[in-house]
């Protein structure tokens, strides 16, 4: 991390703060992109685990994300569970699936463990759309309702959906922001450096990856049931090979390894995706130009080229940066 | 996407109400601005694998606007077009952009049925009005019926039943193998057309089942059965080409039987880049560009004229979709925002004077058109009505106002299954 901290609490409490006044001003059709966002922003930051923090670079992340859209929806539409089971079970089902999947893909390091894990999506993916009697196939699963939370606020309303996301989304981020600064997480960050040194050092390289592998994929799957519930719906194109593509340049896009960079990312996307192609036909090349750019001019991602932006501008104003402590120097 | 307005023109009405409004001095502001629109939300799959089909929609419903009205009682109609990708999900988030930002009176468009699926409970809470030109899934004007929901196009079983009931009546048919797509809609088509088929007399003695998206269909061709009377195909898409030329080129048509393809294995769309392989292929839909009637002369040259292109149904059904709009608009004399009363003007339009381009038309009880079955045979023209093009789906058999339900009483009718991978079983495949 060049520029010191991971993360800098302060302009976090400030964005956390702009977050929480913005459907007092905002229209409700970007109050729910934020929630899109703030869902993929989950999604995004546990891939940011293993690609900005162990190193592995998956091509199969939503799959995760239906796993746990699709164990909601299930439980939901036929079975008629409420919330926090649902929740519950969305993640349990995630990690199991994360755990045989951890198996099998980390045998391989890296093109090779991004095919089997590319391998693994396309099978969820087979089994959402071919397996009728469970997932409705094709058709996909709808009428999925809000939540109900016994709370006075209606889920149907988006702000309030959108309040329940963010909860969400500020656990998650504590929650990995504990993980990556725990000496877990150092490990991690060692063998991103170098496995062979951390083997070397005796740490049991393997089950750290595996470990960071079910957590990540856990994680996946709550963003998979807040998706559920927000759609009221899943079918197998949310699960698509170019969703675990496009949940990969999220992370790209915000910085990998960054992990608050990834929902930045995440905003990006979302953005670009419906609300330029309002106004432009063809947002696509946009999206496309601003990738290459982004990993050709800012290789650390939007984040972190902000980052280096505003500590520029310390430096013209003729103050100094502050020090890098050596505790959050990676 | 909104529809672009060109500089010329913003100028020009601009500089035209300016001018009008010093010339009149003292007019009221909302005459000079006009009424304020009906707003119509467009959702189409206009980039990713779908994009070719979701211009066609687009194409439809545009030259309705831009050659046959785009007033109704006074009231300017605006389209406000969105793109889906193709993917449910998005389809969603834009059809909840336009209730909530745009606040249309009416919504239309959506391509896979999986998408239907998903706006329908956005809709029916909305309670918007929700024209369906193209997305077919029986269930939703049926078991699972949505009253939001206005299909202006058909359910994917509507045509497959007087196809059945054709094969063995005048194709004299005794036994079929199916083979089609393996998905949903494919189900409800091999399902009609076997119930029909079966109930006449024949036997369909084999379903083969082929991934979505297979472009070599060698592996299962050689699978169909010898010794069957024809064939029941159907291939979604840009696949259709390749099935129909492998089709050919495996000399199928000789040594099992002539192919009834589907709609979609012979539309329009696929149809303007097949050869002499296509020839002979017979088919039923509601529309096709050879209908033999002023309404479809006219639409087709015109259609050919503006986007260098024959329309299929999807473009049809756009078009009419609109014409719906407007002429419930109309009888209402404008007044379309409360929803319910719209819904219900629409459901009772009834279009008859003139027909549409694929002939008359009116609704069911349960939201879906009543309206003519062609039994359409491709054929190698050149040219109709003008317009350059090799083949066309030659209509030679109407069925003058099919339901969806075909003979049978509705309630029966949805007392069954609905179509299915196993249903109506295979009773005759060993």
């Amino acid at each position: 991390m060049s520029s010191g901290k991971l993360v800098n609490f302060k302009f976090l409490g400030f964005l956390l703060l702009v977050v929480l006044v913005s459907p007092l001003f905002l229209p409700t059709y970007i109050v729910s992109l934020l929630t899109q966002a703030m869902i993929f922003g989950i999604l995004a930051m546990s891939l940011d685990v293993l690609v900005g923090f162990t190193g592995l670079a998956s091509l199969g992340h939503a799959s995760f994300m239906g796993v746990g859209a699709y164990t909601v929806a299930i439980l939901v539409t036929e079975k008629g569970y409420g919330f926090w089971p649902s929740l519950g079970a969305a993640l349990l089902v995630a990690a199991v699936v994360a755990a045989i999947f951890g198996l099998l893909a980390l045998r391989a390091t890296g093109v090779y463990f991004l095919m089997i894990t590319l391998a693994l999506a396309m099978m969820v993916w087979g089994v959402a759309y071919r397996w009728y009697r469970l997932t409705r196939g094709d058709n996909g699963i709808s009428g999925i309702p809000r939540p109900e939370l016994g709370v006075p606020w209606s889920m149907w309303v988006e702000t309030n959906f959108f309040y329940l996301t963010l909860c969400a989304f500020v656990v998650v981020f504590l929650l990995l922001y504990l993980l990556v600064r725990s000496p877990f997480g150092y490990s991690l960050i060692g063998i991103k450096d170098s496995e062979n040194r951390m083997q070397a050092l005796g740490y049991n390289v393997w089950l750290h990856k595996y470990a960071a592998y079910i957590l990540a994929g856990t994680f996946g799957g709550l963003s998979g049931a807040f998706w559920a519930y927000f759609n009221g719906f899943v079918s197998p194109p949310d699960i698509e090979l170019t969703v675990s593509v496009e949940v990969l340049l999220m992370v790209i896009l915000g910085g990998a390894g960054s992990l608050i960079g990834p929902f930045f990312g995440a905003l990006i996307v979302v953005f670009m995706k419906n609300y330029l192609s309002i106004y432009v036909g063809r947002w696509l090349m946009i999206l496309g130009a601003t990738y290459i750019l982004t990993v050709l001019f800012i290789p650390k991602g939007v984040y972190g080229g902000l980052g280096d932006l505003v500590q520029g501008l310390w430096r013209l104003r003729g103050k100094r940066p502050e020090p890098v402590k050596l505790e959050d120097s990676v | 996407m909104k529809k672009r307005v060109t500089r010329r023109e913003f100028l020009k009405t601009s500089a035209a109400a300016i001018g009008g409004a010093t010339v009149l001095g003292g007019v009221t502001p909302r005459m000079v601005l006009g009424q304020t629109p009906i707003k119509v939300g467009v959702v189409l799959p206009l980039t990713g694998p779908y994009a070719g089909v979701g211009a066609m929609m687009r194409d439809g419903i545009l030259m309705y606007h831009e050659t046959v009205a785009n007033k109704a009682a006074g009231r300017p109609i605006e389209l406000i077009i969105e793109d889906t990708q193709g993917a449910p999900a998005n389809a969603v988030t834009k059809l909840r952009k336009l209730i909530s930002y745009d606040k249309i009176h009416v919504g239309m468009g959506g391509f896979l049925a999986s998408a239907g699926y998903a706006m329908a409970p956005i809709f029916k809470a909305n309670k918007l009005p929700f024209l369906s030109p193209v997305f077919s899934s029986d269930d939703l004007t049926q078991r699972n019926l949505n009253p939001f929901l206005l299909r202006v196009g058909w359910t994917s079983s509507q045509p497959a039943h007087p196809l059945g009931e054709y094969a063995y009546k005048k194709l004299g048919f005794r036994t079929v193998a199916c083979i089609a797509a393996d998905y949903a809609f494919g189900y409800e088509d091999v399902g009609g057309f076997q119930r029909t088929f079966e109930e006449a007399g024949g036997k369909v003695v084999q379903k083969i089942w082929v991934p979505l998206g297979t472009e070599d269909f060698g592996p299962w061709l050689q699978q169909i059965k010898k010794g069957v009377d024809g064939v029941f195909a159907l291939a979604v898409g840009a696949t259709a080409l390749n099935f129909v030329k492998q089709y050919k080129e495996g000399g199928l048509w000789e040594k099992v039987g002539p192919m009834i393809g589907y709609e979609p294995t012979t539309d329009e769309f696929v149809l303007q880049n097949m050869g002499d392989e296509a020839i002979g292929i017979i088919s039923a839909h509601f529309y096709s560009a050879a209908l033999e009637t002023p309404e479809n002369e006219k639409f087709v040259k015109t259609f050919a004229e503006r986007y260098k292109k024959v329309p299929s149904y999807f473009a049809e059904s756009c078009y009419v979709a609109l014409r719906v709009v407007k002429e419930a608009a109309e009888k209402l004399d404008g007044k379309v925002d409360n929803r319910e009363a719209f819904l219900e003007a629409m459901k009772n339009v009834e279009i008859k004077d003139p027909p549409a381009p694929r002939g008359p038309m009116k609704f069911d009880a349960y939201n879906n058109p009543i309206q003519n079955v062609h039994i359409r045979k491709v054929e190698k023209l050149g040219s109709k009505f003008g317009v350059k093009c090799s083949l066309w789906n030659t209509v030679v058999y109407t069925y003058p106002m099919v339901s969806q339900f075909w003979k049978y009483d509705p309630k029966e009718y949805m007392k069954q299954p609905p179509y299915s991978r196993d249903y109506p079983p295979c009773r005759y495949c060993d």
